[in-house]
């Protein structure tokens, strides 16, 4: 009897649409969140992650109706993030039925702002995430979807955040991100030993082993990724058959 | 029609989606007539137990819920507050149940978050459901195994996942959360 380690997709989402393009033959509209989040629960994934990477207002206010189309639809629970920067827009997502909000810039600019609402919601609301990425061979915190570095230690990041009231740290390394060449190790394993609330991996899935290799070699208990699955590359029940042979221990 | 408590908690939604896609009616109320009046009760919710319970005795629903005769069912915090004392905040309950509501031992990651086995031991909630399933879990606070416990976890230690006691059912998971186990689990309690 142990808890499971997760295995959770994460689909970006521009007005109302899924931005990634996924090739799911049986899948009729590629572009529909819904159905893709259908297709993945049915498939076993234990926790889905929705980011709005929409800029405008309108955009937002789809996004809020997406969210609780998608709490009627699923039956797992689920993470929405993206331009979260405000008590308010925390409470626009829960109302719609989020499970949990992702904050990422905004809680650096603001850190009181992961009190707040961790006083506010409780802190299994609040997921803190982290982008992570070398500079002179140091980690940093980065913001504005990775585009900008700060002068933030990740770790201490991470230390301050779990602080304040996080219930999660979703720790993306920038230097893995997109490279298909596995999570990072080390950076994952030293956060995630020095932290006493979980860590969910990020950035680099390519292959089953990758998965194998972070569950085993760091405290994580959770990895995201999102084209091995949107492209089907690493099809979910595949992932968990043999995950649960080289046993890692998962639904 | 099932009667969703309405309170100070979070996600009291997710529990009418539920029953939404079941095609079952619900509704969300504090009304003392249309507990009493409903076919079923449910009792969800993730949240804090101190203000909780404040907010129930203020409106006098504390004595309304422990007074009803139907079909009940505590989730996560629901069930927490059903209990006799919680250590969160030093917090008198409801007392249906008479185990404790005790924080985890500071010996690994707190909440207690993501999906684990739960073996029923028996009662008509897990008629179809195998002897261990894995149901979704988020707490910080768990309710120690005793006389009413009819389903156990192990996480750090071993505590009661779900309780009973006459027409009082209590989980500790979200079975609105946890996918087609925890349907079914929903399914029976309609069924009781």
């Amino acid at each position: 009897m142990t808890l499971k380690k997760r295995i959770i997709p994460c689909l970006d989402i521009k007005d109302g649409q899924t931005v990634k393009g996924v090739n799911f033959v049986d899948i009729r509209s590629a572009g529909d969140p819904i159905e893709l989040a259908k297709r993945y629960v049915k498939e076993g994934a234990d926790e889905l992650v929705f980011l709005d990477i929409t800029a405008t207002v309108d955009g937002r206010k789809t996004f809020a109706e997406l969210v609780s189309q998608i709490a009627h639809e699923i039956n797992i629970p689920f993470t929405v993030g993206g331009g979260i920067s405000s008590i308010e827009d925390v409470q626009i997502l829960l109302d719609a039925g989020a499970d949990k909000v992702s904050i990422n810039s905004a809680a650096v600019r603001n850190p009181n702002l992961i009190k707040e609402i961790s006083d506010e919601f409780g802190s299994q609301f609040v997921v803190v995430a982290i982008d992570a990425g070398l500079v002179n061979n140091e980690w940093k915190v980065f913001v504005k979807g990775g585009r900008e570095a700060t002068e933030l230690d990740a770790f201490e990041w991470a230390k301050k955040v779990e602080e304040l009231g996080a219930g999660e740290i979703l720790l993306t390394s920038m230097q893995n991100d997109g490279t298909k060449a596995g999570f990072a190790l080390e950076l994952t394993q030293k956060l995630s030993e020095s932290l006493n609330i979980p860590v969910i991996a990020s950035g680099g899935a390519g292959t089953s082993e990758h998965f194998k290799e972070v569950f085993e070699r760091t405290n994580a208990t959770g990895a995201l990724a999102a084209s091995v699955f949107h492209f089907g590359e690493i099809p979910i029940p595949t992932l968990k058959s043999y995950l649960k042979d080289q046993n890692v221990s998962v639904r | 029609m099932i009667a969703i408590v309405k309170y100070n908690a979070g996600n009291i939604r997710s529990v009418k989606n539920a029953l939404d896609r079941l095609n079952v009616e619900s509704k969300l109320t504090d009304d003392p007539e249309e507990l009493a009046a409903a076919e079923k009760v449910i009792f969800p919710g993730v949240g804090e137990a101190k203000s909780a319970m404040n907010y129930l005795n203020e409106r006098k629903l504390d004595e309304v819920l422990i007074s009803l005769k139907q079909p009940f069912l505590g989730i996560c915090l629901g069930m927490q507050l059903m209990c006799s004392y919680s250590e969160e905040r030093d917090t008198k309950c409801l007392g249906i149940f008479e185990e404790k509501v005790k924080k985890f031992p500071p010996k690994g990651l707190v909440p207690h978050m993501g999906w684990n086995d739960f073996t029923a031991i028996n009662g008509p909630l897990f008629q179809n459901i195998e002897k261990e399933e894995n149901m979704y879990f988020v707490h910080s606070y768990y309710v120690e195994v005793g006389r009413d416990t009819i389903g156990e976890t192990e996480y750090l230690i071993p505590f009661a996942s779900a309780l009973q006691k006459n027409n009082f059912y209590g989980v500790q998971f979200h079975p609105e959360k946890s996918a087609d186990s925890g349907r079914k689990l929903i399914e029976n309690f309609l069924k009781i």
